[in-house]
């Protein structure tokens, strides 16, 4: 069979398994988003139990290797008698990891604000959260966009591991194809490459695009 | 806590460090409605400090700071809601960058004050007016001259309805032909009987609108006199020295 005929054959394997990693890039992404909002908070708090916390949490996840996370969930939830199928435990681990990377990116925005506007936003009484919502984390926005676009590829490109843990996800695929018909490993490969780079090249152009409406935004 | 006698700011014995430099030693100073006090003083004598402690935009490390007879609670809902009464100017100007000057003025009423948005425009329209700059109200900050951003920073004070106003050197970042607009501006306020803290350079602004002049000079509050006490018979030779430097030319 020529590469071609190969390809045709396995299209709607490979199609089963781009959905999969899909979903799970924007489903974690998505918890990483809010999770990660919710850490930064608590690395700018004013409360530094606060702090101490969320520095804990972010050194901890971004320290440790991703598949080392996976294996802690595969491993030790059942032990603890937590019963979780693999997707939803790669869900769960990329997006605790990434939510600490979220966190980071949001906190540099944050910090990227001059000191001025936070302090015009207490003189003028703004509560703690007032002055986070309506002066700081507007012009954090315009400065996060590019590194929370970074976090978002490398997502897309981390859920690759899932497939590690049973994830019928487009690298779970491309082993099992490749197994099957060792011959057409190259062609597998380019195709499976193909496969991540429809999702993060793009996601590279929108991030340039955003950034430019922010600018315009000032 | 109404009472006329009480001071509207008392600063009492406040001790402040910044690691090992003690910037404010041991200041008290008495504020009453309607004085405008102006704080003058060589550079890094702790004037500014003074003037940031008031509203504890900087935590002091010793002593009491009370507003309008009250001690400054922690940092919470309680001193956020004693600072929207207690308007702040500062040397940058600090306005919202990314709010058109409308938007810049109407946000505490809005959201500290709970004022309706249309009320607090119209209000704001009217302070801008005040200042002189109505025609720059859907502008951003960064489209105004900096005498613009100032006034505009003053009308944001004033729209929250103050006690008192804390003037934090609003013109040493001004190029000098905008130093007499904002001054102006300021001199105006004092007029209607606003009670202001100004720490500044503007010596001419200090003999023509303070009630009292304050010198301050390593951290230690040395002399407080009305303005034409204080030019022509300074007490120290701290100030003595100072006034010889800024009034020469």
């Amino acid at each position: 069979m020529n590469g071609v005929d190969f390809l045709a054959d396995s299209l709607p394997v490979f199609w089963a398994g781009f959905r999969i990693t899909v979903l799970l890039a924007l489903a974690s992404y998505a918890g990483a988003l809010i999770l990660g909002a919710v850490l930064a908070v608590l690395r700018i708090s004013p409360a530094a139990p606060a702090r101490a916390a969320g520095l804990a949490y972010v050194e901890w996840f971004r320290n440790v290797p991703l598949l080392v996370h996976l294996f802690v969930a595969i491993l030790c939830l059942p032990k603890l008698g937590v019963r979780i199928g693999p997707f939803t435990a790669a869900f769960l681990v990329l997006a605790m990891y990434t939510a600490a990377q979220v966190c980071e990116a949001l906190r540099s925005g944050v910090n990227a604000v001059p000191r001025g506007q936070a302090e015009a936003g207490r003189a003028l009484g703004l509560t703690f959260g007032q002055n986070l919502r309506h002066v700081i984390l507007p012009q954090a926005a315009r400065t996060v966009v590019p590194p929370l676009g970074s976090v978002f590829i490398a997502l897309v490109k981390n859920t690759a591991v899932a497939s590690l843990i049973g994830v019928v996800d487009l690298t779970y695929q491309f082993g099992e194809l490749a197994r099957d018909e060792p011959g057409q490993v190259m062609t597998l490969l380019v195709a499976v490459a193909f496969g991540y780079l429809v999702m993060t090249i793009p996601a590279g152009y929108a991030v340039a695009r955003l950034q430019r409406r922010a600018a315009v935004a000032r | 806590m109404t009472d006329p006698s009480t001071p509207l700011i008392a600063v009492e014995h406040v001790d402040k460090w910044f690691g090992s430099l003690h910037v404010l030693r041991d200041v008290n100073l008495d504020v009453r409605r309607g004085e405008v006090v102006v704080v003058v003083g060589p550079s890094g004598s702790g004037k500014s400090t003074l003037c940031r402690v008031i509203n504890r935009i900087e935590p002091i490390d010793s002593g009491v700071i009370r507003v309008d007879g009250r001690p400054l609670p922690a940092e919470g809902r309680a001193l956020a809601r004693l600072r929207a009464d207690v308007g702040m100017v500062f040397q940058q100007f600090n306005l919202f960058s990314h709010r058109s000057i409308l938007d810049n003025v109407t946000l505490g009423p809005v959201k500290v004050r709970g004022i309706p948005r249309e009320q607090a425009r119209r209000r704001a329209r009217e302070l801008l007016a005040r200042v002189g700059i109505a025609d720059q109200a859907d502008k951003m900050p960064a489209q105004l001259s900096g005498g613009q951003q100032q006034r505009a920073a003053i009308a944001r004070a004033l729209a929250m309805d103050p006690k008192v106003l804390l003037f934090d050197e609003p013109t040493s970042a001004l190029d000098p032909e905008m130093i007499n607009e904002v001054l102006d501006v300021m001199t105006t306020l004092a007029g209607d009987g606003m009670t202001m803290v100004v720490v500044t350079h503007e010596m001419g602004f200090a003999r023509r609108a303070a009630d009292r002049v304050v010198f301050m000079a390593d951290g230690q509050l040395l002399e407080q006199a009305p303005p034409t006490d204080f030019f022509d018979h300074p007490r120290t030779d701290r100030a003595r020295d100072f006034l010889s430097k800024v009034l020469t030319h």
